[in-house]
């Protein structure tokens, strides 16, 4: 296996107060981020959210109006790209359509002037890492789009960037292709110790590459963590409702009860929040949302609700089952091996420790 | 399987409409337009004066001859020289070339920088090109000729070229610049991210993506230097005179009788480099335009 090369080269991002504006638009307001040596930060968010504006500012390839950028311990605010130690990979592949891979993968060096030997050392390695050996003399029409993202990553680590940057890379691939590319990207993170940010709208890739992750909307980081802290304790409802594959249960209803022993109550159920970390003392009487994902509904035991099975949506390795609670309809997680019927009344509860409770006034989690 | 006999069933009925009727009509009479004058010149140059004076002008020549053709190309007279057309031929590929070449390298320069660098003030260049492409040349022609006497390059090869360049320039501009736009701009930006600069990305990245435009180009600015009469005529000067200001000589300035067979030789002549650029290219051309309005 080829040894990393940049694990001692600084490579930790640090945006610091950055705005970015087209004409009126402002896209990004006193943003600021850390990204740590090493670490894998994808910015996750919907289209629009200015993930890619920041990328692209991180890359040099925009021009910020306010703040700084520091790659490495240097302040490179007003560099230009190829001096930044980046290397990026976009969605569209932007290999060059005249040239042969060989010839792609080491366009850069060659701009650079780099020696013959060093040049075949680095395309050598990158061709190893991403065993694309039979490629080299082909043109990138000939290629399919597995292997021209593959390219594209070669081409970024010929590069021998301590800092990589991508850009939705596998936005423009299938369903399959993306699982393998995705494995792959994070086994080369592994390998190269390089600082990676990823940015994509799919929290699936978010989830399973991150080590910490930044949730997106409208030029706001709404929340920054590691996947498992922002699946878990999203931060307001925006980020509980994108982040997780199927969507988190959410019911309207207010808080009752003492400050002492909260409930939570709705139409059709009173339930005591005896195990919620609240993070702000609550405010009896107000009206908030509770959030529940559907894994995490118990069935069975000391159950606090019945009802009927609505509707059974049978995913191979589990069950989404369908009830309400009130007229608010609940999805429920079962093993894929539960036998279930229409109808057939369901005894389940939801047990406060792993709820979400979010003020709908501001929206955060309280 | 029983198909019902009163069901539509295999191919639909042609039909021939009075749509249709028209249709083919319009396009009969278009075609007769175009090609009896063709016709005519051509049957024309191959026939002797005499048996063009006995009038049958539809007729064919009772022996085709190609003298008029000899004559237009090598005697026939421009004003006091009598050398042929030929002369304004070899005029008009020495100005062509240099121009067509100038031209479009300067046009898919400025496109690039258009389309792709953030260049201080590129709306306004835009604007002003726009209005360039659209405003008559006349306007122009005798504030150039000041400033061209004043610069000494008036009425000579240098001046007519320069001219021809400055009025190439927006479309040959707006062309590239539209076709740089069609391509990804993720290209531009990972040649950046290489460490491409600005003439490096255009030579290595742009212009090996250009062909299909650079066709469209070429065929755009040689047919219309080629048949550019009114700048050459002004700018040219005496000795570079093009083939169409010569051609003109040879119609309008004959002495005695009309040769009407050299004149259409040397009018059929003239127009052959931009027929020949038509008939060899028009696959090309077609290509070129749809490779420019499709994206990727």
């Amino acid at each position: 296996m080829p040894e990393p090369l940049n694990i001692n080269v600084p490579s930790n991002v640090s945006v610091r107060d950055v705005s970015i504006g087209f004409g009126p638009v402002k896209v990004l307001q006193n943003l600021n981020i850390e990204v740590k040596q090493s670490e894998f930060l994808v910015l996750l968010g919907p289209s629009g959210c200015g993930k890619s504006t920041l990328l692209n500012a991180i890359a040099g390839l925009l021009d910020i109006d306010a703040g700084q950028i520091w790659i490495g311990g240097r302040n490179v605010t007003w560099s230009e790209p190829k001096d930044r130690g980046i290397a990026m990979v976009f969605q569209s592949y932007a290999l060059y359509p005249r040239m042969t891979v060989a010839e792609n993968l080491s366009f850069g060096l060659r701009v650079a002037r780099t020696p013959k030997a060093e040049i075949e050392r680095r395309v050598g390695r990158a061709v190893e890492m991403l065993k694309i050996g039979e490629l080299l003399a082909r043109r990138p029409a000939e290629l399919s789009g597995g292997q021209r993202q593959r390219i594209a990553i070669g081409r970024a680590i010929v590069r021998e960037a301590p800092v990589f940057l991508f850009d939705e890379p596998l936005s423009n691939l299938d369903a399959q292709l993306r699982n393998e590319l995705r494995v792959e990207i994070k086994r080369l993170h592994q390998q190269l110790g390089a600082t990676m940010i990823y940015v994509t709208h799919d929290q699936i890739e978010a989830l399973t590459l991150a080590d910490r992750m930044a949730v997106m909307k409208g030029g706001v980081i709404q929340q920054l963590g590691a996947p498992n802290e922002v699946y878990l304790k999203p931060a307001n409802r925006f980020v509980a409702g994108f982040v997780g594959a199927r969507g988190m249960n959410f019911l309207s209803g207010r808080l009752a009860g003492t400050s002492t022993a909260p409930l939570f109550e709705t139409t059709g159920l009173t339930l005591p929040l005896a195990g919620y970390a609240f993070g702000q003392s609550p405010v009896i009487g107000q009206a908030v949302t509770l959030g529940i994902r559907p894994e995490h509904v118990t069935v069975g035991g000391a159950a606090a609700i019945t009802a009927p099975i609505e509707l059974i949506e049978p995913m191979g390795s589990d069950t989404i089952v369908w009830t309400s609670i009130g007229a608010t309809p609940i999805s429920i997680r079962l093993d894929g091996l539960t036998a279930v019927s229409l109808g057939e009344p369901l005894n389940f509860s939801l047990p406060s420790a792993q709820l979400s409770l979010f003020d709908d006034a501001t929206g955060t989690r309280l | 399987m029983s198909v019902a006999a009163d069901e539509p069933q295999g191919k639909p009925p042609q039909r021939f409409t009075a749509g249709r009727l028209l249709l083919y009509a319009t396009l009969t009479i278009s075609a007769i337009l175009f090609v009896v004058p063709l016709y005519v010149m051509l049957v024309t140059s191959l026939k002797t004066m005499t048996e063009i004076r006995e009038g049958a002008i539809l007729g064919l020549p009772a022996r085709p001859m190609l003298d008029a053709w000899i004559d237009a190309w090598t005697r026939a007279c421009t004003g006091l020289t009598c050398n042929g057309i030929r002369v304004g031929f070899w005029n008009s590929i020495t100005i062509l070339v240099p121009s067509v070449i100038v031209s479009i390298l300067l046009g898919a320069v400025n496109g690039y920088a258009l389309a792709f660098w953030r260049v201080p003030g590129a709306q306004l260049v835009l604007a002003m090109l726009l209005i360039g492409a659209f405003i008559p040349y006349p306007v122009f022609i005798f504030p150039l000729v000041r400033l061209f006497a004043a610069l000494g390059i008036y009425g000579s090869l240098p001046g007519i070229i320069a001219i021809h360049t400055i009025f190439g320039l927006p479309v040959m501009t707006l062309l590239f610049r539209n076709y740089y736009l069609s391509l990804p701009v993720e290209l531009f930006k990972a040649a950046r991210v290489d460490g491409a600069g600005f003439w490096r990305i255009f030579v290595s990245v742009m212009a090996p993506m250009s062909i299909p435009i650079l066709v469209v180009a070429v065929i755009l600015q040689v047919t219309g230097i080629w048949n550019d009469f009114l700048l050459g005529l002004v700018f040219a000067g005496r000795d570079n005179m093009p083939m169409t200001v010569q051609l003109n000589n040879v119609v309008n300035s004959t002495q005695g009788e009309r040769l009407y067979n050299v004149d259409m030789a040397a009018t059929l002549l003239t127009a052959l480099v931009p027929l020949a650029i038509y008939f060899l290219s028009g696959k090309w051309f077609v290509r070129g335009i749809a490779a420019g309005a499709v994206k990727g």
